[in-house]
């Protein structure tokens, strides 16, 4: 870990999908699961994978990439699912790997440009560069809440 | 428990739960006179159980519940005292004002508006009735002895067998007249009358106004300042007190303060060994008294919550209560003085959500011991290898502790059966029906939840009797009838479930009437031809309601169908059987707990599902001819005689296209709400067992058709089918049979 500065230190959990590089506040990170099958549920809008048995809960489980607008990828062995709490809502993001976790200072992160986008529109809170590579920093609470709009 | 730790809030809501029980108790008494019990012990019930309440209520300063149980209190006395009998009108103003006081001590705990009218309405009541009996009303005038006793008992556990019981002889004088005496009074305040908040001042101050007083302040009992502790009480008074009171006056200023001092009042005697009147009365002498209560020290760090409040037991020593809360200093007294009454059960109160905690984590163990049971099968050990041997056993206990935790969440339908009895005595007075309402099997024992849930359909239905069911008086005396109706209410565990029927002797249901009704609201063709069954089962189509004059009580536009959607709801079914002329019985049948189910386990698509089993009437496997096709996409099969709408539920579900040939397809015949059955098909039947549900979190996606989850020996979790909701889902959608030809074609 960096050295603590007078700004208040972020962590983030990077992770990949399709080949680009996301992260997560690690504070809503409850714990990463290997891959298992999900029991679908009927009629389900496309991202959401179905439920899984997290020990002895029902835990739903979303797709992240398709959630986001990318394309649906096959599942292989090394996907994990990235089990976040929002507001007391347990959910399961699915994801390709998990990379690394950063800490970062606010200094470091930078707002996306405006631009006109589709889908997953305001998902991205923010941008940041490590090693000249792009993470894209996910706002949680808009990947959750608008799917409660969408299902509602 | 996250509680706040504030002694006074958790006394508060023990005092509340205490309440619940008293009312019960008042319900039980009343009931029993209203049987014509006249031993003066259902009486003294009664008594105590409102004392109590005042009691309670003034130590939390609920000025408005006070003071009706103290009315109410007093018009209990002079039945007590023999001065009234608990005739007719007396009785029924007596349940009147149970069911109020029990209104009002809800409102106190919610902290909700006061019913002001017919707080003044009743009180008016019971001074007419006080007055007829030429009581002296408000006047708390029992005599001594009587008055006391009950106080004693203030919170009334009974516990059987304690050693302490020999109550010392209150041999008072009566007190006959009316000129002025003299009394010696020690009040002598313990630590808890303190911590109360109370203030003997105002005691004295009250004593004070009733005659001339001389007051003496005791100090001896005063440690040095170095010894002495700040929370603990060293001063007494005596009070000589000449005035033309009764005694009952003078302790009536120490009311609230029962079992929270020792009160010694002598009348026109010496000062030394008289009777002890004091609210300790069962310690022998007030020394005595004074360490009892010290044993249980208000100091004592032991913010214990709510979950150990109540510990019946018999021969309870004051000191192991340590474990129990502050609240129990209240109770301490009376435990000690409960008379030797029906033996006692044990009895421990539990937070909810322990019990919770404990069902899901059982519910695990029994999905684990699943998932190992599975994979210790598959490891091809010899069935008579000491694993599998002892996995047997495992599995056993298993059941036997799913059973027994199933078993604390049961409770009997006791308070359920009471509040329908006010229900009856509402509502026949609403409709000017004589009725009485008969219970029995209140000691079965049904999940919390579901006792909870079936109250408002069972409040509809008690209702519909006494609106519906049964005749007018004139009407019933004409058939040759009592002119009183009567409706039965009873609870019975019958092969695992538990069946909970309404019956009424009125005139049963009028068919014909019934018929036309339904011909006219369109709810079934003009030419059908319906077997008796099938009319009494049209009073659970929505929209169906058979008072031709919407009354005040029943017929809000909230019918039967939503009384039968609640009951299926709770995993229940609800039958319907008359007799013209000699009545109706409503029939509930319900699953004895909502946290497992009795499913059909199938496959479809690939995926694992669950059904209520009480929904499969019957599996049939299709041959070429038993499917027919309406149009294009609607088919119906041949059950018998009759035509059930087919449905693919892979295809209902999403989970694959519809399957083109149905030749050798394995249909359940499934019960639906009002269009009667409906036929699904399934790839094929897994297995029938029990399991335990889970909710599914639907605060993202609620996923139409699905009930709940569960989760299977593999660890996957599979869905609980909601099938009354897939069935509608598949009339609602295009291309299927529309639900009025399918009232049709069941029929």
């Amino acid at each position: 870990m960096t050295e603590k500065e007078s700004h208040t230190t972020l962590e983030l959990l990077t992770f990949r999908l399709a080949d680009q590089e996301y992260s997560l506040d690690i504070m809503s990170v409850r714990e990463i699961r290997g891959w298992t099958r999900t029991t679908p549920l009927p009629h389900a809008p496309s991202y959401m994978k179905g439920v899984i048995n997290l020990r002895g809960t029902v835990l739903p489980v979303m797709d992240l990439s398709q959630r986001l607008g990318l394309a649906p990828r096959e599942h292989t062995d090394r996907n994990v699912i990235i089990v976040v709490n929002h507001n007391d809502i347990m959910t399961g993001l699915l994801v390709d790997a998990v990379s690394d976790i950063i800490a970062l200072t606010a200094d470091d992160l930078q707002p996306p440009p405006e631009m006109q986008s589709q889908s997953g529109a305001n998902v991205v809170s923010s941008l940041t560069l490590i090693d000249e590579r792009m993470i894209r920093v996910l706002d949680l609470s808009s990947i959750i809440t608008e799917v409660q709009s969408t299902a509602a | 428990m996250t509680d706040s730790n504030d002694p006074m809030a958790e006394i508060r809501a023990s005092f509340f739960i205490e309440c619940e029980e008293l009312l019960e108790a008042l319900q039980d008494g009343l009931q029993a006179l209203d049987e014509g019990a006249t031993d003066s012990e259902t009486i003294n019930v009664v008594f105590r159980a409102v004392h109590s309440i005042k009691g309670g209520a003034g130590a939390f300063g609920l000025e408005a519940l006070v003071r009706f149980a103290h009315r109410f209190e007093t018009a209990l006395d002079e039945v007590r005292a023999g001065r009234m009998s608990p005739d007719g009108n007396a009785l029924k103003l007596f349940f009147q004002c149970a069911d109020h006081l029990s209104d009002l001590v809800r409102v106190s705990r919610d902290a909700g508006p006061l019913p002001e009218d017919e707080t003044g309405k009743l009180l008016a009541q019971l001074d007419t009735l006080l007055g007829d009996e030429g009581g002296s009303a408000g006047e708390e005038e029992a005599e001594e002895d009587i008055d006391f006793q009950p106080a004693t008992l203030s919170f009334d556990l009974d516990l059987g067998g304690d050693e302490d019981t020999d109550l010392p002889p209150l041999d008072i004088e009566p007190i006959g007249e009316e000129s002025k005496s003299k009394f010696l009074i020690k009040f002598k305040p313990e630590s808890e009358l303190f911590e109360t908040g109370n203030e003997p001042f105002h005691m004295l101050r009250t004593l004070d106004s009733m005659g001339e007083c001389i007051f003496t302040c005791h100090t001896e009992n005063l440690p040095a300042l170095d010894e002495l502790s700040p929370e603990s009480s060293y001063l007494y008074w005596t009070v000589e007190l000449i005035a033309d009171v009764e005694i009952a006056e003078i302790t009536s200023a120490f009311e609230f303060v029962e079992g929270l001092c020792v009160l010694e009042i002598t009348q026109d005697a010496d000062v030394s060994q008289t009777s002890e009147t004091d609210a300790e009365v069962l310690s022998d002498t007030p020394v005595d008294s004074l360490s009892d209560s010290l044993d249980i020290e208000p100091e004592t760090p032991d913010p214990a919550p709510q979950q150990v409040v109540e510990t019946e037991a018999e021969e309870k020593k004051p000191a192991p209560e340590a474990a129990a809360p502050l609240a129990e200093k209240d109770v301490k007294t009376a435990q000690k003085a409960a008379p030797p009454a029906a033996p006692a059960k044990s009895v421990v109160r539990v937070d909810l959500d322990r019990i919770e905690r404990l069902v899901n984590l059982v519910g695990e163990l029994v999905i684990n011991q699943a998932m190992l049971s599975q994979s210790l099968e598959s490891s091809g050990l010899s069935p008579h290898s000491d694993a599998m041997n002892g996995l047997e056993e495992f599995q056993r206990l298993t059941r036997d502790i799913q059973d027994s935790v199933m078993m604390i969440r049961a409770q009997p339908v006791k308070s359920l059966f009471q509040r329908m009895s006010r229900i009856v005595r509402e509502a026949s007075a609403a409709v000017g029906k004589d009725v009485r309402l008969i219970t029995d099997g209140e000691g079965t024992e049904v999940d919390k939840t579901v006792i909870e849930r079936l109250a408002d359909p069972l409040t509809h239905m008690i209702r519909n009797a006494v609106d519906h069911g049964l005749e007018s008086s004139e009407d019933r005396i004409a058939a040759g009838k009592p002119a009183q109706g009567r409706v039965n209410l009873t609870a019975a565990h019958r092969s695992g479930r538990v069946v909970i029927e309404v019956s009424d002797d009125g005139g049963g249901i009028n068919r014909p009437k019934v018929l036309q009704i339904a011909t006219d609201k369109g709810l079934i063709a003009p030419d059908a031809n319906l077997s008796e069954t099938e009319i009494d089962n049209l009073l659970f189509l929505p929209g169906f309601s058979t008072a031709t004059v919407v009354s005040d009580l029943s017929g809000r536009g909230v019918g039967m169908d939503v009384v039968r959607t609640a009951i299926q709801a709770l995993g229940g079914r609800i039958t319907i059987s008359s007799t013209p002329g000699s009545g109706t019985t409503f029939s509930i049948s319900l699953p004895l707990t909502l946290a497992v189910l009795d499913g059909m386990v199938v496959q479809v698509a690939d995926e694992t599902l669950v059904l209520p089993l009480n929904v499969v009437i019957e599996t049939l496997t299709l041959s070429k001819n038993d499917v027919e096709m309406v149009r294009p996409g609607a088919h119906v099969v041949r059950v018998r005689s009759g035509f059930v709408p087919l449905f693919d539920l892979g295809k209902e579900l999403g989970y694959r296209a519809p399957i083109e040939d149905y030749e050798g397809s394995v249909v359940l015949l499934i019960a639906h709400e009002d269009e009667g059955r409906a036929a699904i098909i399934i790839d094929s039947i897994q297995d029938q067992r029990q399991v335990v549900i889970k909710g599914l979190d639907d605060s993202f996606y609620r996923a139409p058709g699905i009930a709940a989850a569960t989760i299977l020996g593999d660890g996957q979790i599979a869905l609980i089918l909601d099938t009354s909701d897939i069935i509608s889902n598949a009339i609602g959608s295009p291309g299927a049979p529309q639900s009025q030809n399918l009232a049709g074609l069941s029929a």
